[in-house]
């Protein structure tokens, strides 16, 4: 059986601001939990509660309410927090301290020795991208080289559970890419992986389970298939070239035909439901097409996460 | 461990804080001139400079350790570098430790500057080394330290603006002691009484450092005082850092 790397239950967080202490909820008790060795996607709109659960889970806040464990201990002590790497959200650090002195830095609190230090200096920097920087001080860094650095010191006490509080943030197409690589090369060295994002595409292309939050309430849990129904096809593109005029053909696609644009040289057809795909393709030949690719478009995270959010709205 | 990593890392944070600079150059140039200021007193010229001198080192050593001292905390949860330190298995005790280590080593070198160079103003002066300038500027020293764990006992759950309203408060109370103890003692209100001296009790007696007189007037000094002012010195300082944990461990990093 697989040991449960973070278990959360009926967590409540309640914070109290301003002079008169006003109560603002930002979780309503939600419970979720994350195996071990998987990829946990924390996906929610801003203000959905994300970075709150983010920070109890590392001591940063308090909860008001619930129970949370970490590989089945509960929260509360430094114990635990061996086992942990965290990536705060838009991270900032001591800016008077080089790349190199900060990893120190954060190696000396995790007790680990000057020597094993040096070694993991010399492999996170060149894994992060910062070789070269290694010596400059981190008020000289740009906001996605202080994204690398705060990736680089979670990693720092090679922890068995890697929290991630929007890792892709401020990086741009290739630094997400590689930071999307390191996540998966994570969980294959037997590392599980918790990180939220507002960016879909970043939670679908790696989580093997999603959670989405809303305004602190969990609306939907599970993974990305089960979530979004054994992957729903919307319709079907349909890829055709040297069609000459395709308003004849879209007459008698009819009903089927429930969209078509022009892509480059290609025609795209959207034919919808699928038994009508054996008829769609007959007539697209009989036009004197040419069938360049016939393309399920499936239901994507995004529309489910619009969908639940809309729900909740209504 | 963690403590001494915290403690270097503040001193290193702290030795190039811009209050810290201005105010030690002020300090040394405000010493250097109690040698003029000599010049223009009528006789006891040794006594003019060591007055003043220790004097300059006290003040400005109250100012860098309480002006330091508020942002210390403060600015660690501003700038959110206090989560990466959290989240790592240290705890808050030894955070606050940390943080209180390392503005003392600041402050133990600020003060030997600044000693350093009251003597050599006092040699240059009289000719004469007087070496219980030393030992008057350590105990200025300890006052220096406990004020700063009272700068960071206020900053661990209030604004910077209040810590060191606070904190001057309690630094001039606390000269303010033996009076208030007097003042406790010989009132006819209670509640004039009870409120003296519950202050008396409750704040530090900072006039315990004080040993500017021993310098000046070579006021000696018995031993048995010397143990017990050590001895309150720790307990003070251990409540005060305990009441600073109590409080921040509870407090939640927005």
């Amino acid at each position: 059986m697989s040991e449960e790397a973070i278990n959360v239950r009926g967590l409540k967080k309640i914070y109290k601001t301003g002079f008169f202490l006003k109560p603002i909820t930002a979780l309503e008790g939600i419970s979720f939990s994350v195996k071990s060795n998987e990829i946990y996607g924390f996906l929610g709109p801003n203000g959905a509660g994300k970075t709150t659960t983010i920070k109890i889970l590392n001591s940063i806040v308090f909860p008001t309410e619930g129970e949370v464990e970490l590989f089945g201990e509960k929260l509360g002590g430094v114990k635990n927090k061996y086992r942990i790497g965290y990536l705060p959200e838009q991270p900032y650090f001591y800016e008077y301290l080089s790349a190199e002195e900060f990893l120190s830095f954060c190696g000396n609190l995790f007790g680990l020795k000057k020597r094993d230090i040096q070694e993991k200096i010399e492999k996170l920097l060149p894994l992060v991208g910062l070789a070269k920087a290694r010596k400059l001080q981190l008020r000289k860094f740009s906001k996605g080289m202080m994204q690398r650095i705060g990736i680089a010191q979670a990693l720092i006490n090679d922890p068995d559970l890697v929290i991630l509080d929007e890792p892709m943030s401020g990086l741009d197409p290739i630094g997400r890419m590689e930071i999307r690589e390191l996540i998966r090369n994570l969980k294959g060295k037997g590392k599980t992986v918790f990180f939220s994002s507002h960016i879909i595409s970043d939670v679908e292309l790696l989580a093997d389970r999603v959670c989405i939050l809303d305004r602190g309430t969990k609306i939907a849990e599970g993974n990305i298939e089960e979530l979004i129904g054994n992957m729903a096809i919307k319709y079907y593109e349909i890829n055709v070239k040297d069609l000459e005029d395709s308003g004849p053909l879209a007459k008698e696609l009819g009903q089927a035909l429930i969209g078509h644009y022009q892509r480059g040289s290609l025609q795209v057809m959207r034919i919808y439901p699928e038994d009508a795909i054996n008829g769609a393709i007959d007539t697209i030949r009989s036009h004197g097409g040419m069938i360049t690719g016939i393309i399920p478009v499936r239901v994507n995270l995004e529309e489910l996460f619009m969908k639940k959010i809309a729900e909740r709205f209504q | 461990m963690k403590v001494r990593t915290i403690a270097v890392n503040t001193f290193k944070e702290t030795i190039r804080d811009r209050i810290l600079y201005s105010l030690l150059v002020f300090a040394i140039i405000m010493i250097g001139l109690s040698y003029f200021l000599a010049e223009l007193s009528l006789g006891d010229f040794e006594r003019v400079v060591i007055n003043f001198g220790l004097s300059c080192v006290h003040i400005f050593g109250v100012l860098i350790s309480v002006f330091i001292g508020i942002t210390l905390v403060s600015k660690e949860v501003e700038k959110r570098t206090i989560y990466a330190i959290v989240s790592k298995p240290v705890s808050r005790i030894e955070f606050l430790m940390g943080k209180f280590f390392g503005l003392s080593i600041t402050l133990l070198v600020t003060n030997i500057a600044m000693t350093v160079g009251l003597l050599l103003t006092a040699y240059v002066q009289s000719g004469n080394m007087n070496t219980t300038i030393l030992f008057v500027s350590g105990m200025i020293y300890l006052e220096l330290m406990l004020l700063t764990a009272v700068a960071i006992l206020f900053s661990s759950f209030t604004t910077p603006t209040l810590s060191a309203i606070f904190t001057l408060s309690v630094f001039f109370i606390g000269h303010l002691s033996p009076g208030l103890k007097y003042f406790g003692e010989k009132s006819k209100s209670m509640v004039a009484k009870y409120f003296s001296l519950g202050l008396y009790y409750i704040l530090p007696n900072l006039e315990n450092f004080n040993f500017k007189n021993t310098a000046v007037y070579g006021v000696s000094i018995k031993g048995v005082s010397l143990v017990f002012i050590f001895f309150y010195f720790l307990s003070y300082l251990a409540l005060i850092l305990l009441i600073s944990n109590w409080l921040f461990s509870r407090r939640d990093f927005k």
